[in-house]
């Protein structure tokens, strides 16, 4: 067993030598090309405007204050697209 | 039909009729149903078969259930820990019923009901809800402190509190356009191409040499589909891990 052990060993490590292993992705790193990333980018910048044009659209007919709230949560939708965007490219916190 | 009046008409292949004849029409059972019920069917098939004979060496079925069934439960534990397990058989039947929806969609005359965003919505809810109560279950009213990170300068409040709230709602509908845009383009784009076949196989002597550049192109795109419909269910799940990851954690 010890044997097989080292020899698995010693095998990734020539194997990482000669670069026939691809270094492993990161936890929960998600899969995709230069396309991928980019339309998840828009995904997540489109999704947090839609909410929050739906959010302050639904709260200024609920409370009447069209078409204040509106502008508010298109702003804070924005915003939180960016934030999205910021968190795709940011490795996670914690394990 | 496609090309009957020369015109490309790539958008009613997602169009719903109802079958099952006058009983499907009057409760209004279509055949996106249908294929759900259909792929609901196949994966229980295949896992009950597959793992009927219990073999140590297995055969192609058990094989094929056994490596489902691993990958999902890497995914499981390697994002959420050892907490993930419980959530295992959601996680699991949310990316079979995907991945079976994705595939059956591939088949010719087939429907693919992952290409309405109310089914992908539906789903983005359910796991939406899911990681809301979870995260509720666990942290209880902590969980609120989600939405204003630690350190931050109070008077920043105001900014940073509807930004987190919309951030936070945003992970469905993400979720849910993601996997309905990529089912829609790639089949739109299918159907595209095929209907260029047929309009250049028309023109003539020449159309049928003409015709087979389209040809290979959707020969190249069924292989692309195919890949993007393992990716986009793999995606959906690892998503859902992420995000239970965070209502488990909560950071």
């Amino acid at each position: 067993m010890d044997d097989r052990n080292g020899f698995e060993e010693r095998l990734r490590e020539a194997r990482t030598r000669r670069g026939l292993d691809k270094p492993q992705p990161n936890r929960g790193s998600l899969p995709g090309g230069s396309w991928g990333i980019g339309f998840r980018a828009g995904v997540e910048v489109v999704s947090a405007l839609v909410v929050g044009i739906v959010l302050g659209g639904l709260l200024d007919r609920w409370l009447g204050t069209w078409p204040w709230l509106f502008l508010v949560f298109f702003v804070a939708g924005g915003a939180a697209g960016v934030l999205n965007v910021y968190r795709l490219f940011t490795p996670r916190r914690g394990a | 039909m496609a090309a009957e009046g020369k015109t490309i008409d790539a958008l009613s292949q997602f169009e719903l009729t109802p079958v099952l004849g006058i009983v499907g029409h009057s409760v209004g059972f279509t055949q996106s149903n249908a294929l759900m019920l259909l792929a609901v069917g196949l994966i229980t098939g295949l896992m009950m078969y597959g793992m009927a004979q219990r073999s140590l060496v297995p055969g192609r079925f058990q094989a094929l259930a056994e490596s489902a069934y691993e990958f999902v439960q890497g995914l499981v534990t390697e994002q959420i820990g050892d907490e993930g397990k419980r959530f295992f058989p959601f996680v699991f039947s949310l990316f079979m019923f995907i991945l079976f929806g994705n595939l059956l969609g591939m088949f010719p005359y087939a429907f693919t009901f992952t290409s309405h965003i109310a089914v992908t919505f539906g789903l983005a809810a359910v796991v939406f809800v899911l990681i809301t109560v979870v995260a509720l279950a666990i942290h209880g009213t902590k969980f609120f402190g989600y939405f204003f990170p630690e350190g931050a300068p109070i008077w920043l409040a105001p900014i940073i509190v509807p930004v987190e709230i919309v951030s936070y709602l945003s992970r469905p509908v993400s979720l849910s356009i993601r996997l309905f845009a990529n089912m829609v383009a790639g089949h739109v784009m299918l159907k595209v191409f095929a209907t260029f076949i047929v309009l250049l196989g028309g023109l003539g002597a020449v159309g049928p040499f003409v015709a087979t550049l389209p040809l290979a192109l959707n020969i190249a795109l069924v292989g692309f589909e195919l890949l993007v419909a393992f990716l986009q269910a793999y995606v959906f799940a690892i998503l859902t891990c992420i995000y239970l990851h965070d209502a488990v954690h909560l950071h």
